[in-house]
């Protein structure tokens, strides 16, 4: 048996005349929460695609849970699931119905299916909804019923894309807890996000993708040590004390503050969190009046920036849909 | 069986059962298919309504003219329109997969383990269903108006059963066109330049031994002609004419030749 739920070669897809996924190699342990992190278009969603069989690579090769993508695809079909960007199941039909629909599509009785779908609206607390067509449920009921449909038989691999693009934070959290009781009960998640946050929070392993390639692999902690724990900013009541904070940042720890006079706001990016509390309490010990002060996570741009020394080409749109 | 009330629980269940076998899966979006007419009954004017109104308007205007009573001519054209409508009615299964096609939920259905034809074999059978519905309305309502089949009511099942594996067969092309095809009206507008010249120019409507030389040409090959035929032929329990066979054939022939076609683009979509 394989120790990887994803090994992939070189994989290309190439939509006309762009290269949508160029050369992409990976190697995903069995039983982690692997991040893919990009912009929109960097070919987040053809790599999963590819991945779950949705579409044949151009060139490059791929074995998903130890099976050929292209030889034994329905292997790879028995063990995996997908739920995709948008609406991942018919929005015409009933939570319920979908669930009870995807049940017997995957082999269960009616009687079954019925059942299996009652205990997965019960623990996805949509029990209320159940008989309501899934068009007319809110962006996270609709989210929570995708993933209760994508576990109706717990796949060994699950592919999310962007699980929480344009959620609520209250929904966002949701869907976070049910990845890590997925990954606690031995699923591999594969997700995709824009949100560094998001695979900070979850992944254990984070690929970093623009313009079709991988341009970083590594754990939140080993991206952050070359990007940067983000930035402080520091507020304060008049320029005076500003100018003598910014004495002391340029003194202390050699790095020339970002000055805002309108905001009276200075603003350095940092490596690590303990820096930071330094700097504050550098502050505090040579009586600098401060307003108030803040952390930033660094900014998905910032990683790239940092990364690829320019910032990602939003232009282009979602071409990784087609 | 206790519930289990949270995620982690109903997750520990790693019961997988064997996939489903084709007919299984087949039947499965059947039902979803049903379940969609159920809440949304509109999808079902089309194959209630065309029915009426074709049968309603060629009758009256076209009866007086051509057979010299609207009576006669409708015991001759009651099986002609039956086809052509049935047949015009099978370009909505296209219509109906291509907006359903670009939705997300179908890259479910193809990442699952099952039999791939079943996604759309479903379907087409509730579309077939439609056909009968079309089928029965227009029949009872010709009864209504004094048709009588002369082969009696088994010639009439007969006669509908053949139209519905041919429909079942046409429905094959707008299939695949429905997955080509990227916006609903171009596929319409593909649909009806072939639909209304292949109706029209056959044996629905006046028996072709009244047309020019030419277009008798046409007629003798157009497939309609054929269905048209055998359908009269069952209905009206004529000499049988080896027309039910044709349309046997030409059914096979349509679904070898565009299911694999249909497939082969909605896996490659």
């Amino acid at each position: 048996m394989s120790t990887y739920a994803v090994e992939a070669t070189d994989l290309v897809k190439i939509f006309g005349k762009e290269r949508a996924v160029d050369g992409i190699s990976l190697q995903v342990p069995k039983g982690i929460v692997y991040g893919f992190l990009g912009p929109n278009g960097a070919g987040k969603t053809t790599t999963i695609r590819m991945l779950a069989t949705l579409l044949k690579p151009n060139e490059g090769h791929a074995k998903v849970m130890g099976y050929d993508l292209t030889q034994e695809a329905d292997k790879v079909r028995h063990s995996i699931s997908l739920t995709g960007q948008f609406a991942s199941v018919d929005e015409e039909l009933s939570g319920r119905e979908n669930l009870i629909f995807i049940g017997r599509l995957v082999g269960y009785s009616r009687k079954q299916a019925k059942q299996r779908a009652d205990e997965l609206l019960q623990a996805f607390q949509l029990e209320d909804a159940a008989k309501r067509q899934v068009k007319k449920y809110s962006g996270g009921m609709r989210r929570r019923i995708d993933i209760a449909a994508s576990i109706v038989t717990s796949p060994e691999l699950l592919f999310l894309d962007e699980p929480t693009t344009g959620l609520d934070p209250r929904s966002r959290n949701q869907v976070w807890d049910i990845v890590r009781a997925l990954v606690k009960n031995g699923t591999t998640v594969f997700l995709t996000t824009q949100y560094l946050e998001e695979a900070d929070q979850l992944a254990d392993l984070i690929g970093v993708i623009d313009r079709g390639k991988l341009i970083a692999e590594g754990t939140s902690k080993e991206l952050k040590a070359s990007i940067g724990a983000g930035s402080l900013t520091v507020h304060f009541d008049d320029l005076d004390e500003l100018k003598k904070a910014q004495n002391i940042f340029v003194s202390r720890f050699e790095q020339q503050p970002d000055i805002n006079e309108q905001d009276i706001s200075l603003t350095i990016m940092i490596k690590e969190h303990a820096k930071a509390a330094k700097a504050i309490g550098e502050l505090a010990n040579t009586n600098v009046q401060i307003k108030d002060f803040s952390m930033s996570q660094p900014s998905l741009d910032e990683v790239f920036l940092t990364l690829t020394g320019n910032v990602p080409d939003h232009e282009g749109g979602d071409s990784s849909n087609e | 069986m206790n519930k289990p009330s949270t995620i982690e629980e109903v997750l520990t269940n790693r019961t997988r059962p064997k996939s489903p076998t084709a007919i299984q899966a087949s039947a499965t979006f059947a039902w979803r298919a049903l379940l969609r007419i159920r809440y949304v009954p509109e999808q079902l004017f089309d194959v209630t309504i065309f029915p009426i109104i074709f049968l309603l308007m060629f009758t009256y205007l076209f009866g007086g003219a051509i057979s010299g009573s609207t009576g006669e001519y409708l015991n001759f054209v009651l099986p002609g329109i039956l086809v052509m409508t049935v047949s015009m009615i099978t370009m909505y299964t296209g219509l109906d997969l291509n907006k359903d096609i670009e939705k997300g939920v179908f890259d479910r259905f193809r990442s699952l383990p099952i039999w791939q034809p079943s996604v759309l074999v479903g379907a087409l059978l509730v579309d077939t269903l439609r056909y009968l519905i079309a089928s029965t309305i227009m029949v009872t309502l010709g009864y209504i108006l004094g048709f009588r089949p002369e082969a009696g009511f088994s010639g009439v099942i007969m006669g509908v059963a053949i139209l519905l594996l041919f429909s079942f067969s046409l429905s094959w092309i707008w299939t695949m066109l429905g997955i080509i095809v990227r916006s609903e009206k171009a596929l319409m507008g593909i649909s009806m330049m072939f639909l209304f010249p292949l109706t029209f120019l056959s044996s629905v409507f006046v028996d072709p031994s009244t047309m020019p030389n030419w277009l008798q040409r046409f007629v003798d090959i157009n497939p309609i002609t054929f269905v048209v035929d055998a359908v009269r032929t069952l209905i009206h329990g004529t000499e049988a004419n080896g027309d039910v066979m044709i349309v046997i054939y030409i059914s096979i022939a349509l679904i070898v030749i565009f299911g694999p076609l249909t497939m082969y683009f909605f896996k490659n979509k």
